[in-house]
């Protein structure tokens, strides 16, 4: 109980204490400011990774292999994949830090973060499909079957797939907002599918994917507390009722 | 749009592997050195482009004769063989070894050989590789990763090395190691394998002609992320087998224990022969991309020296002994 007090103290006086109030990043951010301003500012940032390995091959078609390596589609799929989980990660974070009160219009972008995971996820397997096999069908089957890797990636992007396509105002109207809801925590399944696809793809023991996965440890275990709230309440309100 | 791209490509191969720049080092330097300049004046990124040439250590030039040994296929460049690979005391991304394998001390270079030999010790590098009598061998190069290169290695045939050292009756199979030093090499601080590195072959894999033991590519001594001073090269075993920069080489009676095995038996055998038939659990063996080409070509049985190694496993189960 005691450790649980001082944490809330920690907590609030973080928060408090106004870090993000100081950089400039106030409560007065607007609406409209974020919309006009930070939201195509954020755009072009997350198409700076495609703008990278453009650039890559521009310069392999130059002569210099310095960028995108001598094996251009390897290096080609392994960013796309990188930054499609990255931005899964974000998109993850958007909701915890969210509850900052000075970070409360991250939430605006939200959506087009988990819109340009999916992207990045598309092109990633695109590349695959086209760059490394050449559409040769019978050998991405037999990857998909035989690769479980492979297998556990193809499963994370069928899942973020209705994720993308119920994205917009009207698909959530129709679908009702519980649902849609229920439909949209698919990306926690999805997440640490994609933590078991990047752990299995790499070779020996190394550190990343274990960063990877510590960060999505802790934002899933960051939405417990505000779950246990949420339900308690819920049954609150139930026996209330009754 | 990208499918075009392949053709511009192949031809940019071409030029820097040509007949020109491969007989003559010196143009074939400037040349590269004139490519580097140029992309700074088009992009702006002197680092990027010049980190390549900036680092490389100054190789001698080395004597040899060539052999037959030839698979006539067109050769990896230079520039590739030398910026793409796995080094994994250098760090485990393709580009790690040639930023930071020049932090490496090759010179002088010491190795020490024991077990059952009649002539075992601590020897130099000069005691142990005879350079007057180096020898050009290209060959292919299949990575476990299902990319592939082809190389001019320089060198002494395997065997010619080890009978030096008199390998007695009881010296079964024989095992290197490669040299660890974590003031040079920053990746021994990460556990990605049990550091040092071990290797080894069954004794007659090691006296077979094509098993070589290399100081050089393309005219010079070995580049440090290609395993300087001296490496080995089994052009029929996956590109793991060829344990990099030797510091010890010990004949042994029993099966000696090798890294990529003790990290991962049921993905990496002692043998590690290319086989196209013999799926790896994370890549398909039956096809590879061959460095600077677009598509996939297939895997050849041993890496396409079949008819020269198969004896050597002749009654095995390939399947079983992978």
């Amino acid at each position: 109980m005691a450790m649980r007090k001082k944490w809330h103290r920690f907590i609030g006086a973080w928060t408090s204490a106004g870090i993000f109030r100081d950089l400039g990043l106030a409560m007065s951010l607007s609406p409209r400011v974020v919309r006009k301003i930070i939201k195509p500012t954020v755009f072009i940032l997350m198409l700076l990774p495609l703008a990278w390995v453009f650039y890559g091959w521009w310069l392999y078609i130059m002569g210099d292999l310095s960028l995108v390596t001598a094996n251009p589609i390897e290096y080609t799929n392994r960013h796309l994949g990188d930054w499609a989980m990255r931005f899964l990660l974000v998109t993850l974070a958007v909701r915890p830090l969210s509850r900052i009160k000075s970070l409360v219009w991250l939430m605006q972008l939200r959506r087009m973060v988990g819109l340009f995971c999916f992207f990045y996820a598309f092109l990633h397997v695109s590349s695959y499909v086209v760059l490394d096999q050449f559409f040769d069908w019978p050998e991405i089957l037999d990857d998909i079957l035989k690769r479980q890797f492979i297998t556990v990636g193809m499963i994370t992007l069928t899942l973020l797939t209705p994720l993308a396509m119920t994205s917009t105002k009207a698909m959530i109207k129709r679908l009702g907002s519980l649902r849609w809801q229920k439909l949209h925590s698919l990306i926690y399944l999805a997440s640490v599918l994609v933590i078991f696809h990047y752990w299995m793809m790499v070779k020996g023991n190394q550190l990343e994917p274990k960063i990877y996965a510590f960060i999505v440890a802790a934002l899933l275990l960051s939405r417990l507390p505000q779950r246990v709230k949420k339900r308690s309440k819920l049954a609150q309100e139930k026996a209330g009722l009754q | 749009m990208l499918i075009k791209k392949p053709h511009a490509w192949q031809m940019a191969e071409n030029e820097v592997t040509s007949e020109a720049h491969y007989k003559n080092r010196r143009q074939f330097l400037r040349a590269m050195g004139i490519a580097a300049t140029g992309s700074v004046a088009v992009t702006g990124f002197p680092g990027m482009a010049l980190g390549l040439t900036a680092k490389a250590k100054a190789v001698r030039d080395l004597d040899y004769k060539t052999t037959e040994y030839d698979p006539g296929e067109d050769q990896t460049s230079f520039q590739a063989v030398t910026s793409y690979n796995n080094f994994y005391e250098f760090g485990t991304a393709k580009s790690d070894p040639a930023d930071y394998a020049h932090e490496m001390t090759t010179d002088p270079w010491s190795i020490t050989v024991e077990g059952h030999c009649g002539n075992g010790g601590q020897f130099a590098l000069e005691d142990v590789i005879d350079f007057s009598s180096l020898e050009e061998r290209i060959y292919r190069h299949r990575c476990v990763e299902a990319w592939s290169m082809v190389i001019p290695w320089l060198g002494v045939p395997l065997a010619s090395v080890l009978q030096k050292f008199g390998p007695t009756a009881e010296a079964k199979y024989v095992q290197f190691e490669t040299y660890a030093n974590r003031d040079e090499m920053w990746g021994l601080s990460r556990p990605v394998l049990n550091w040092p590195y071990v290797e080894g072959l069954r004794m007659d894999e090691a006296m077979h002609p094509l098993a070589f033991m290399s100081v050089g590519l393309y005219g010079k001594e070995l580049l440090n992320q290609n395993g300087a001073p001296l490496r080995l090269v089994v052009p029929w075993k996956y590109g793991f087998k060829g344990i990099k920069s030797i510091i010890a080489i010990r004949f042994v009676s029993d099966m000696p224990r090798t890294s990529w095995n003790e990290s991962n038996a049921r993905e990496y055998g002692f043998y590690s022969n290319v086989n196209p038939s013999v799926q790896h659990p994370r890549w398909s063996q039956s096809t590879e991309r061959r460095i600077g080409e677009f598509f996939r070509r297939d895997t050849l049985m041993f890496n396409g020296y079949e008819e020269e190694v198969a004896s050597l496993y002749r009654g095995m189960d390939l399947s079983r002994y992978f």
